[in-house]
C-alpha cells in the first residue's frame, strides 16, 4: 500500500476500475443513461415539431380554382396557393414557337425537364397540360425571389426570346420556366399539381384523375 | 469570525460586512481596478470594451422597443411607424437601436482585425479567439432576425433569400426550410419565431461573452508587441490607466455614433424597408445590411447554388481555423515584414467584396467578385501558412518594459535634434 500512497504503479496496487468485471451496477448505470436519452428525445420532439407548419397553415393549402377565360393572350396572372405565387400564362402561338427554337434549347440547362420539377403530365416541351396555358410556381429556384415576367423579345438583353428574369441574382428562364445555363438558379421553375375542370377552368392543387399523386413535396427545389 | 475576511480596500464597515459574505466588491477590485494589463496597449485595445458597451446599449433599447412592437404580419409595420410618430422618444430608441447594430459591427470588425494584425489568436489564446467567432456568428443571426421585424420589403425578401440558403442542402434541405419558416413561405409564424429568437440570442451572446472574458483572464490581454508579460515591470493596473483610456475612447466613439443617430439616422439603412412587405412583389434588388455585404458577395460570386452557400458559410467558419492556418511563431505583425503588408491585402479584399455585394452581379462586378472571393480563401488557406514558413521575422525585444523605455529614452533626443536643425 506504500506504493499507492506515493501514486506509483506497480505490484500491490489495486486493479483499476475498467479492469473490474461487469457488475449489476454497471448495467443499471448504462440502462439509466439510455432511458434518460430516450426521455430527452421524447421531450425534444414535441418542442421541435411545434415549429413545423400548424394545422391552419396546412388547411390554407386547399386547392384554388381559376377561370382561364379572363386571361388575355400573352397575359400573365398571379394567384396565391399555399402562400406561394402561382403564375398562369396564356401563351400565344408566337410565344410557343420560341420554346422549340433551337437557339433557345441550346442555351437551356435542362431543356427536356429531366429533373423532377413538374408532374409527369407536364413533362413535355411546353411543360403544361395544354400548350397554351402555362402554370408555374413563381419562385426562383435559386433563393426564392419572384422572377419578373418579361415576354417581350430583347427586353432583358439583346437576343432575349422572352421569358422570366429574376431581379435578385440574375437567373433567367424561358417561357416554359426552363432555366438557362450559366445562371445561379439550379433547376427549372416547378409546375404545381393542377387539372382542368372544364375547357376554361383549372384547379390548382389537384392532379388530373389519371395524373398520379404528384405534390410539391416531391420536387427537387422550390 | 470564521472564513477569510474581506481584502477590499475601504473604511466602510458595511462594505466589509457585505463583501465577507458576498465578495462583489473584491471581484470588482480584482477585475477592474487592480487587474494588471500590459503597459503598452494602444487604442485598438479599446474595441473590446466598446463592443461590450454596444451590447448593453442594444439590450437596453431593445427591451423598451419590444414594449411597443407587435410581432404580427398585419401590425408589425404599423407598430414600428407608431413607435416613430406617436411614442414619446420612440424615434430616438429606434434610431439608437437601428444604428447601434451598424456601430456594433463596426466595433467588432475592428476588434477582429486588431486580433488578426497582432496575432491575438495564437497559443495560448486559441479558444479565446474561437469564442469570439461564435459571438460573431450569434451577432449575425441576431442582426438578421432583428432586420426582419419591421416587416418592410427588405425585411421580407431578405428573410426569404437567407432562409432559402438552407434549401441548397441535398435531401433534407426542403423539410428544414419549411420547419424554419413554420409554413411554405415567410409569414406570420416566421415573424413570431424570429421575434422570439431576436429577444433570446442577445442573452446567449452575454453568456458567450462571459466565457470569452474567462478565457481572456486566463492568460491576460495580448499587446502590440505580441510578447508575453515577463513581470510586474511590464504591467500597469487597469485603474486608472485603462479606465481613463477606455472612457476617452468611448467618448470619441459616442460622438460619431450620435452624429448618425441625430443627423444621418437612415444613412446606413435601405429606403426599401420603409415600404411594407409585399409577398407578391420582389424589390428590384435585394441587398442585406452593409455589415453582411462581403459574405453576400461571396455567395453571389459563385454560379452554383450549393457551392455558393458552402462558400458563404466557409468564409466565416474558416476563422475558427485561423490559429492553425497562421504558422508563424511571432504574434505581432509589427515584427513580420511580409505579413505586415499582406494584412492590408485582406482588408482591401474585404472592402472590395463589400462593394461588389452592394451592386447587381453584372459586368465588372462579377469579375471583381470572383477574384476577391478567390483571394479571400487563397489568403487564409495558402498565403498565410506559406508566409509563416518563409518569412524571417525581425528580432523580438527582450521585454515590454525594455521596448517601451527604449522608445521614451529616444524621444527627447529626437526632439532635441529637431530643435537644433
Amino acid at each position: 500500500m506504500a506504493d499507492l500512497a506515493h501514486g506509483k504503479p506497480g505490484a500491490g496496487t489495486v486493479p483499476l476500475a475498467d479492469h473490474a468485471p461487469t457488475t449489476r451496477r454497471d448495467f443499471l448505470t448504462v440502462a439509466g443513461y439510455a432511458i434518460a436519452a430516450v426521455g430527452a428525445v421524447c421531450v425534444a420532439w414535441p418542442i421541435l415539431d411545434s415549429m413545423n407548419p400548424a394545422a391552419d397553415v396546412l388547411a390554407a393549402g386547399a386547392p384554388v380554382d381559376i377561370d382561364l377565360s379572363r386571361v388575355q393572350p400573352g397575359q400573365q396572372i398571379v394567384v396565391l396557393w399555399r402562400s406561394r405565387p402561382i403564375f398562369v400564362v396564356n401563351r400565344t402561338p408566337e410565344l410557343l414557337k420560341t420554346l422549340q427554337d433551337p437557339r433557345d434549347i441550346s442555351l437551356l440547362s435542362d431543356p427536356n425537364s429531366t429533373a423532377p420539377q413538374q408532374p409527369e403530365y407536364a413533362t413535355n416541351w411546353h411543360r403544361s397540360i395544354q400548350p397554351q396555358y402555362l402554370v408555374l410556381v413563381g419562385i426562383c429556384t435559386h433563393l426564392g425571389c419572384i422572377p419578373s415576367f418579361m415576354p417581350q423579345p430583347n427586353s432583358v438583353s439583346p437576343g432575349w426570346l422572352g421569358g422570366y428574369f429574376c431581379p435578385c441574382h440574375g437567373s433567367r428562364y424561358d417561357l416554359s420556366g426552363r432555366v438557362y445555363s450559366g445562371v445561379p438558379a439550379p433547376y427549372n421553375l416547378p409546375v404545381p399539381p393542377y387539372r382542368f375542370l372544364s375547357k376554361t377552368m383549372i384547379r390548382i392543387g389537384e392532379n388530373p384523375p389519371d395524373g398520379g399523386d404528384f405534390s410539391l413535396e416531391s420536387v427537387e427545389q422550390i | 469570525m470564521a472564513g477569510t475576511p474581506s481584502t477590499v480596500r475601504t473604511n466602510s464597515r458595511l462594505i466589509k460586512w457585505i463583501d465577507t459574505r458576498l465578495p462583489l466588491f473584491t471581484f470588482v477590485q480584482d477585475a477592474a481596478i487592480d487587474y494588471p494589463e500590459p503597459r503598452n496597449l494602444n487604442y485598438f485595445w479599446n474595441f473590446g470594451s466598446l463592443a461590450g458597451t454596444m451590447l448593453v446599449i442594444m439590450i437596453t433599447t431593445g427591451i423598451f422597443l419590444a414594449m411597443q412592437y407587435t410581432p404580427h404580419v398585419d401590425y408589425a409595420f404599423s407598430s414600428v411607424e407608431r413607435l416613430m410618430r406617436d411614442v414619446n422618444y420612440g424615434w430616438l430608441l429606434r434610431y439608437i437601436h437601428m444604428n447601434g447594430a451598424s456601430f456594433f459591427f463596426i466595433v467588432v470588425y475592428i476588434h477582429i482585425f486588431r486580433g488578426y494584425y497582432y496575432g491575438s489568436y495564437k497559443e495560448p489564446r486559441e479558444l479565446l479567439w474561437m469564442l469570439g467567432v461564435v459571438i460573431l456568428l450569434l451577432m449575425m443571426a441576431t442582426a438578421f432576425f432583428g432586420y426582419v421585424l419591421p416587416w418592410g420589403q427588405m425585411s421580407y425578401w431578405g428573410a426569404t433569400v437567407i432562409t432559402n440558403l438552407f434549401t441548397a442542402i441535398p435531401v433534407i434541405g426542403n423539410p428544414i426550410h419549411t420547419w424554419l419558416l413554420g409554413g411554405f413561405a415567410v409569414g406570420n409564424p416566421t415573424l413570431n419565431r424570429f421575434f422570439s429568437l431576436h429577444y433570446l440570442l442577445p442573452f446567449v451572446i452575454v453568456g458567450v461573452v462571459g466565457l470569452h472574458l474567462i478565457a481572456l483572464r486566463q492568460h491576460g490581454s495580448n499587446n502590440p508587441l505580441g510578447i508575453a508579460v515577463k513581470g510586474p515591470q511590464d504591467e500597469i493596473p487597469f485603474h486608472p490607466y485603462y479606465t481613463i483610456k477606455d472612457m476617452f475612447g468611448l467618448g470619441v466613439f459616442l460622438v460619431i455614433y450620435a452624429i448618425f443617430i441625430f443627423y444621418l439616422p437612415n444613412a446606413l439603412g435601405d429606403p426599401q424597408n420603409y415600404i411594407e412587405a409585399n409577398p407578391l412583389q420582389t424589390p428590384p434588388e435585394i441587398v442585406p445590411e452593409w455589415y453582411l455585404l462581403p459574405f453576400y458577395a461571396i455567395l453571389r460570386s459563385i454560379p452554383d447554388k450549393l457551392i455558393g452557400v458552402l462558400a458563404l458559410f466557409a468564409s466565416i467558419f474558416i476563422l475558427f481555423l485561423l490559429p492553425w492556418l497562421d504558422t508563424s511563431r511571432v504574434r505581432s505583425s509589427y515584427f513580420r515584414p511580409i505579413h505586415k503588408w499582406v494584412f492590408w491585402l485582406l482588408v482591401i479584399d474585404v472592402f472590395a467584396l463589400g462593394t461588389v455585394g452592394a451592386h447587381r452581379p453584372e459586368g465588372a462586378y462579377i469579375v471583381v467578385g470572383r477574384i476577391a472571393t478567390f483571394y479571400y480563401f487563397f489568403h487564409f488557406v495558402i498565403l498565410l501558412p506559406l508566409i509563416g514558413w518563409f518569412e524571417r521575422p525581425l528580432p523580438l525585444p527582450e521585454s515590454i518594459a525594455a521596448a517601451v523605455t527604449k522608445k521614451t529614452a529616444a524621444a527627447p533626443g529626437a526632439a532635441q535634434s529637431g530643435a537644433v536643425s
